[in-house]
């Protein structure tokens, strides 16, 4: 089951969004404010984010830059009105997973939220495997 | 160097974009919303197909959704359409009331990504004034972008109007972090121009934390002074 946090300010979006999700047998967690995003995002470990661009308090790349600052290998998904080559080359820039136009295809969108876990899944085997090797090579064995 | 006549036209472009850019985000999210209601009336008819019950308050809770978006949808196309509108005529009788209106509908959304309110409270007054609509339009935006710079830690921008023999005050008030115009740059030279078209004039009043500004009730027979 893919944990996913879902941000966007519009609150509807959230509910029917959420609740297809949760159909799919995704564990959701939605918020309609960033800064409250980064707080779960610190206190939980979620599989892929998903992101509105534009949202008051702070908009999807000033979220996106400060959610990568405090955890790299977050998978983060942004959604934007009007997706332009510039804003996928900038959130690419800033670590973005992907980018989609709303309204997004809910079978592209599970599909990408499916890439990002396995992303994730590898990123933590890589590390796993790190950590043994680090210990391996300190103790001499 | 642009001169006077394409800077001015060049700052209208710009508000109409501003705008517009504005109305088709909003749009987006509308449809998106639409779009995802459409998507989970298509998972209930799958799961009654598949033969799991599906709770009717829940069919009900998203065509109310949908409802709401449809009427959400209508209210920004009628400020859409009104925009488009302002540019038919030049000089044309306006609602005071009707144009800071529509004036907040245009800027709803732009006021909400900086998280400030914006109040109206127009008096019960059907006042007119012949003047040029989307000129009108374009400086109301171009004060209000400023009142919400400096409307503080209220984050609230009111917006309201009294009307006098000759002209009419709109009065953009709450503005808590207003300092002297002198001290600031504002009006800058594209509220300058707008002015001027229109025979108006901007007014501080720091005491009571407001910005007024002054219209004539004819732009073609300017006279402001009495209020």
């Amino acid at each position: 089951m893919e944990k996913v946090l879902l941000v966007d300010d519009e609150k509807e979006f959230l509910d029917t969004m959420a609740e297809r999700m949760e159909a799919r047998d995704m564990d959701v967690t939605t918020t309609t404010s960033p800064k409250e995003a980064l707080k779960k995002a610190q206190d939980e470990s979620y599989d892929a984010i998903i992101l509105d661009l534009m949202m008051p308090e702070m908009d999807g790349l000033e979220t996106l830059k400060e959610l990568k600052k405090n955890n790299p290998d977050l998978q983060v998904i942004l959604l934007t009105g009007h997706a332009t080559v510039q804003k996928g080359v900038e959130a690419m820039k800033l670590g973005a997973t992907d980018l989609l136009e709303k309204p997004a295809d809910l079978k592209i969108l599970t599909e990408k939220i499916k890439k990002a876990h396995a992303r994730k899944m590898v990123l933590v085997q890589k590390k796993a495997e790190e950590k043994v090797r680090h210990i391996l090579a300190e103790k001499g064995w | 160097m642009a001169d006077h006549n394409s800077m001015g036209i060049a700052s209208e472009l710009q508000f109409f974009g501003k705008m517009t850019a504005s109305i088709s985000h909003e749009i987006k999210n509308v449809i998106a919303i639409i779009n995802e209601s459409a998507g989970l009336l298509e998972d209930y008819s799958l799961m009654a197909e598949k033969g799991i019950p599906v709770d009717p308050a829940r069919l009900k809770t998203v065509s109310e959704r949908i409802s709401s978006q449809i009427k959400r949808a209508d209210g920004i196309t009628k400020n859409l359409n009104n925009l488009a509108h302002s540019v038919d005529e030049f000089h044309k009788s306006v609602g005071i009331k009707e144009t800071l209106e529509l004036a907040v509908g245009l800027a709803q959304r732009l006021a909400d990504m900086r998280s400030i309110t914006l109040e109206l409270k127009p008096p019960s007054d059907l006042s007119t004034v012949i003047t040029s609509p989307f000129h009108l339009q374009n400086l109301i935006w171009q004060i209000l972008d400023f009142a919400m710079d400096v409307s503080g830690d209220g984050k609230t921008v009111g917006l309201t109007f009294e009307t006098g023999k000759a002209s009419v005050k709109i009065r953009f008030t709450g503005l808590e972090g207003l300092r002297g115009l002198s001290e600031t740059a504002f009006p800058t030279e594209k509220e300058k121009v707008l002015l001027q078209v229109l025979r108006a004039t901007i007014h501080e009043d720091v005491e009571a934390r407001e910005i007024n500004l002054i219209l004539p009730k004819d732009m073609d027979q300017q006279s402001s002074a009495n209020i």
